[in-house]
């Protein structure tokens, strides 16, 4: 399973620049909102955490095709089916590299970009405990997501639909938690909520995940 | 003599081919009598005036919506556990179906909100989570009509639908907590059945029987336009193998 790991992480971090897409991504979609929305900082820091968090979301979201796709071409997902490890662990393993290469940098990001958005002083900490909470919901859920749309030309569109819908109680809890966090509310129960989203998404879908897998690869 | 008799697809067209006049008789005359009764039959609600009557279609196509889903999650069970081909063109046949229930409540609710609440749309936890509602249903049968292989998509379509389900449920905890959060959604919810007088509720309840004949007529068709779908491209590539 390490080695698993360690492969994919490799990969991702020489293999096609997919390590600071998503990174980049987030960056362009934080400094694009104030030109949408304008420039007043009273507006801005009031939708700072929202803002962050679809950022975020979006993020996870474009570089979740990555996951399978690759080596569904290569066939080295064949291999890992007749492999001893069980799909449930594979999917499990390649998820984790995903949040270690989109969701982590993304959590570090966000107080950087923070500043771009006039986020209040107080937010900081709670936008990065909401994200680090709720990325590995995003990632486990995307990587059900990419299964089910490994074997289609052109699954990323569809995946998008598939995923986002799934992706909405992460959203809301997460984002909660963030903007209750910036105003100095109580933030409880949100982040519980939130964390036990991650941890139900986290023990439950890998098998959803690996069962759908099967049946792509059959 | 047991229900999985009725997993043979020769053996559900036969049987749903006798009954399908029954039911779609019956829900033409639910729905007339639910209608018109409703819509020219009943006095004028003293707050709402006329519009209330938009009720006896907004109700039950909202009930459907939800009931349709539960029905596909019910099919896409018996499909994944004992693999009846004709379970799993049922949930196929009764995907479009729950999204136009879903689309119909959604207008109904808009035209009925706008002279209630002054705006065609709120965000508000009821409004949202049959939007979300809808969106898994589109992404339901984008994925059917995505996969090439009959089998497969059943398989992947059966799982996205169990997946589906508990996030649906959690979206619409997710949404009331999310709202109350932001503003208090007052008195916007109108269709608790124990606030309608009687006068408004037997017109519903034929309206809602109306309804639910209907989407199982529609379903009985559907499957069976599925299943002979899938016999006449059988027919077809075995004509072409030889």
């Amino acid at each position: 399973m390490i080695a698993l790991l360690v492969r994919d992480l490799r990969l991702s971090v020489r293999a096609g620049g997919g390590f600071g897409l998503g990174l980049v991504f987030f960056l362009i979609v934080t400094v694009l909102v104030p030109f949408g929305v304008g420039p007043e900082t009273g507006l801005l820091t009031r939708i700072a955490p929202g803002v962050l968090w679809i950022g975020a979301l979006l993020a996870c979201l474009l570089s979740l095709d990555r996951i399978f796709a690759l080596d569904w071409e290569d066939g080295s997902l064949d291999l890992l089916a007749t492999a001893p490890l069980p799909m449930e662990g594979v999917v499990s393993v390649k998820a984790l590299a995903h949040w270690i290469t989109t969701g982590l940098p993304l959590v570090l990001a966000a107080p950087v970009l923070g500043v771009l958005l006039n986020l209040p002083v107080g937010g900081y900490l709670w936008v990065v405990v909401s994200l680090l909470l709720g990325t590995p919901a995003l990632s486990v859920i995307g990587t059900f997501g990419a299964a089910l749309t490994v074997g289609l030309k052109r699954g990323g569109l569809l995946m998008s639909l598939l995923v986002l819908p799934l992706y909405v109680p992460t959203l809301i809890f997460g984002a909660e938690a963030a903007r209750r966090g910036a105003e100095g509310l109580a933030v409880q129960t949100p982040l519980l909520m939130l964390a036990g989203i991650s941890a139900g998404a986290v023990a439950l879908l890998p098998f959803a995940s690996a069962a759908v897998l099967r049946i792509n690869l059959r | 003599m047991s229900i999985w008799e009725y997993a043979n697809p020769v053996k559900f067209i036969r049987t749903t081919d006798r009954l399908l006049p029954w039911f779609s008789a019956g829900a033409v005359i639910c729905l007339v009598v639910g209608l018109v009764w409703g819509f020219f039959f009943t006095p004028e609600d003293y707050r709402q005036g006329s519009t209330v009557k938009i009720i006896y279609l907004h109700v039950p196509s909202a009930l459907m919506a939800i009931n349709a889903w539960m029905m596909m999650l019910v099919a896409s069970l018996i499909w994944i556990v004992r693999r009846h081909h004709v379970s799993a063109l049922a949930a196929r046949a009764a995907a479009p179906i729950g999204a136009m229930m879903t689309v119909i409540a959604l207008i109904t609710g808009a035209i009925w909100g706008q002279p209630m609440w002054g705006t065609w749309w709120a965000w508000d936890p009821r409004l949202t989570s049959f939007l979300i509602l809808f969106l898994f249903y589109l992404g339901y049968m984008a994925l059917w009509t995505a996969i090439e292989n009959d089998d497969t998509a059943a398989d992947l379509t059966s799982i996205l639908c169990l997946v589906g389900s508990v996030f649906a449920l959690l979206s619409r905890y997710a949404v009331n907590f999310w709202n109350q959060g932001l503003h208090q959604g007052a008195s916007l919810s109108l269709d608790k059945e124990e606030n309608v007088a009687d006068v408004f509720y037997h017109p519903l309840l034929v309206s809602i029987a109306g309804f639910v004949l209907l989407f199982i007529a529609l379903v009985f068709l559907r499957t069976q336009t599925e299943i002979r779908a899938r016999r006449a491209r059988a027919l077809l590539t075995r004509e072409r193998g030889a």
